[in-house]
């Protein structure tokens, strides 16, 4: 019981990580209709800048709010000058930029900080919460910090201004365009708020799995079969697809003999396979209420 | 009598297909000005032209500035209110949203919310309906939350796309009476499309008509609408 409470519990903690990368793709998704494959790297790349400010000796508390405000700025410098011009361009255009990205971002990192794996110390300490806690101090830290941006998110698109104004961009472009809305501003606004998620999730699952430039590859995936599972048209069903892969995969490779470590990942590709034959839409997608 | 908006030589096409083939035209500061004609005549595609919605050649002058080459976002940021065919709707979000949308480009503490009670006091039934998802509205609440929107933006022009589409007659006048008001209070010029054209006549001071992308008649509203010979030809009524 202990262990199946643990896994949960852990599940949970890394569900946030997963929660936050779909949340970072559904972002985009909703600006463009395109899938970023390189969300991953570029949140990675997030990372190491802020793995690269630590080493520097600038403390936690001056290093998260740098690597987020950079990443901000990066997503957005990335969408206005690469994906602004195509604006308009066939979804194979997109797809060939998103590799691109990829490997830009890949072997930059490659490059500048080598591909050693490198230790990242958690902000939150080592060891358990309390004496015979289930969770550790960084799970504590992760769930937190996630819960905290999801509401903070999700503020921001029910009471801003400009949150209303990027969610009318998104629902329907031309009429946004009717009253006065920047649509394409708004797209770089997203791009640059997920890449800043991204740059949450890297930093915050960095101390679990160790740095280095393939370090967000899987997670991404993870992202993805969240975001398809919560329905790529609903922030919120995202971050709970996030959250229900995070335990599924935990629980998976805990009791199902044959997936143990080694088979987790083929599991959210199975997750995205499922979703998309049985419930296309995912569970929260677009259901907008139907006049009958 | 200055005039608000002026076109001269205004030209569009759908790729190959020529739709507009040089109109002039213009509005009168404080005026209402009708477009009429045919079914595909090119009355949308005109209004389109004007908020740059789709490319166009020719001289667009508004309040004294030339837009032509405006986008459409900064069109309506010099106060053109479109209410597009097809009304235009967010259909996610809430009705109030969809206000609040339309008083976007306004600063933040300029009384957005009296506005919005009084597109409530115009349209009681859209505050009945304030917290629904505005795609499930009726079409005539649908066209009433247009033109309430668009009088979110506290517009110094008002592109009117066919605005009685699909409401019952009851519905239509009080619209038009809601315009008339609009009209006099608050000194709002439009260019008005309309099927309806004794409506849009009584309502406006000067009608254009248009045969294939050409202007054919032009007059002050009241000749227009006793000429025998001009209703039988191309009003039908
Ligand atoms: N998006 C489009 N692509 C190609 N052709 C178009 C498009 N929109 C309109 N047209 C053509 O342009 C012409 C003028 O269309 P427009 O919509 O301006 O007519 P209209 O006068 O508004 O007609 P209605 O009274 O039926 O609304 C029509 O022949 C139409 O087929
Ligand atoms: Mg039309």
């Amino acid at each position: 019981m202990d262990l199946f409470l643990q896994q949960i519990v852990s599940g949970f903690a890394t569900g946030g990580i997963y929660a936050c990368m779909a949340l970072s793709v559904v972002m985009i998704y909703q600006a463009i209709h395109h899938l970023n494959f390189a969300q991953g790297e570029m949140a990675t790349f997030s990372t190491f800048i802020a793995w690269q400010l630590l080493a520097w000796g600038l403390p936690y508390f001056a290093v998260i709010p740098l690597a987020i405000g950079l990443s901000f700025i990066g997503g957005f410098i990335v969408e206005r000058v690469v994906f602004k011009p195509i604006e308009n361009a066939p979804v194979l255009s997109h797809i060939v930029i998103f590799i691109a990205l990829f490997a830009i971002f890949n072997s930059a990192m490659g490059f500048i900080w080598d591909f050693s794996i490198k230790p990242v110390p958690s902000a939150f300490g080592e060891g358990p919460l309390y004496e015979g806690s289930l969770l550790s101090k960084h799970q504590t830290g992760m769930i937190s910090v996630t819960m905290f941006v999801l509401v903070l998110l999700w503020a921001f698109f029910r009471f801003t201004r400009v949150g209303l104004a990027m969610r009318a961009a998104a629902a329907n472009p031309q009429s946004a365009r009717l009253v006065g809305i920047r649509v394409s501003f708004m797209t770089a606004l997203g791009w640059g708020m997920a890449s800043a998620i991204g740059a949450v999730a890297g930093i915050l699952i960095a101390p679990v799995v160790f740095l280095e430039p393939n370090m967000m590859l899987s997670i991404l995936l993870y992202g993805f079969a969240g975001a398809v599972l919560g329905g790529l048209t609903s922030p919120l069903g995202a971050v709970i697809g996030g959250f229900i892969v995070g335990i599924v995969e935990n629980l998976a490779g805990t009791y199902i003999p044959v997936v143990g470590g080694e088979l987790k990942l083929p599991i959210a590709l199975f997750l995205i396979v499922v979703v998309l034959v049985v419930k296309p839409e995912g569970l929260l997608g677009r259901r907008v209420v139907q006049r009958v | 009598m200055s005039a608000i908006l002026e076109v001269k030589g205004l030209e569009a096409s759908y790729g190959q297909l020529q739709v507009l083939r040089g109109l002039d035209f213009e509005v009168a500061k404080g005026g209402v000005t009708a477009l009429l004609g045919a079914n595909g005549a090119g009355k949308t595609t005109t209004l389109r032209a004007i908020c740059g919605m789709i490319r166009r050649k020719g001289e667009i002058t508004f309040d004294g500035q030339r837009i032509e080459k405006l986008g459409t976002e900064d069109v309506v940021r010099l106060g053109v209110a479109h209410i597009p065919e097809g009304r235009g709707t967010f259909g996610t979000l809430t009705t109030e949203e969809n206000l609040q949308l339309g008083a976007m480009t306004r600063p933040n503490n300029s009384d957005i919310q009296a506005d919005i009670e009084r597109c409530y006091g115009f349209f009681p039934r859209l505050k009945e309906r304030r917290n629904q998802q505005a795609g499930t509205l009726s079409g005539g609440e649908q066209q009433m939350l247009a033109i309430a929107r668009a009088l979110m933006l506290r517009p110094k022009l008002m592109l009117l796309d066919e605005p009685s589409f699909g409401l019952a007659p009851l519905i239509v006048r009080q619209i038009f009476d809601i315009l008339a008001d609009v009209k006099r209070e608050a000194g709002v010029s439009m260019l008005i499309v309309e099927q309806n054209a004794s409506l849009a006549l009584e309502l406006a001071d000067h009608a254009y008509l248009i045969e294939t992308g050409s202007i054919v008649i032009s007059g002050e509203a009241k000749a227009i609408r006793e000429d025998e010979s001009v209703r039988a030809s191309y009003l039908g009524y």
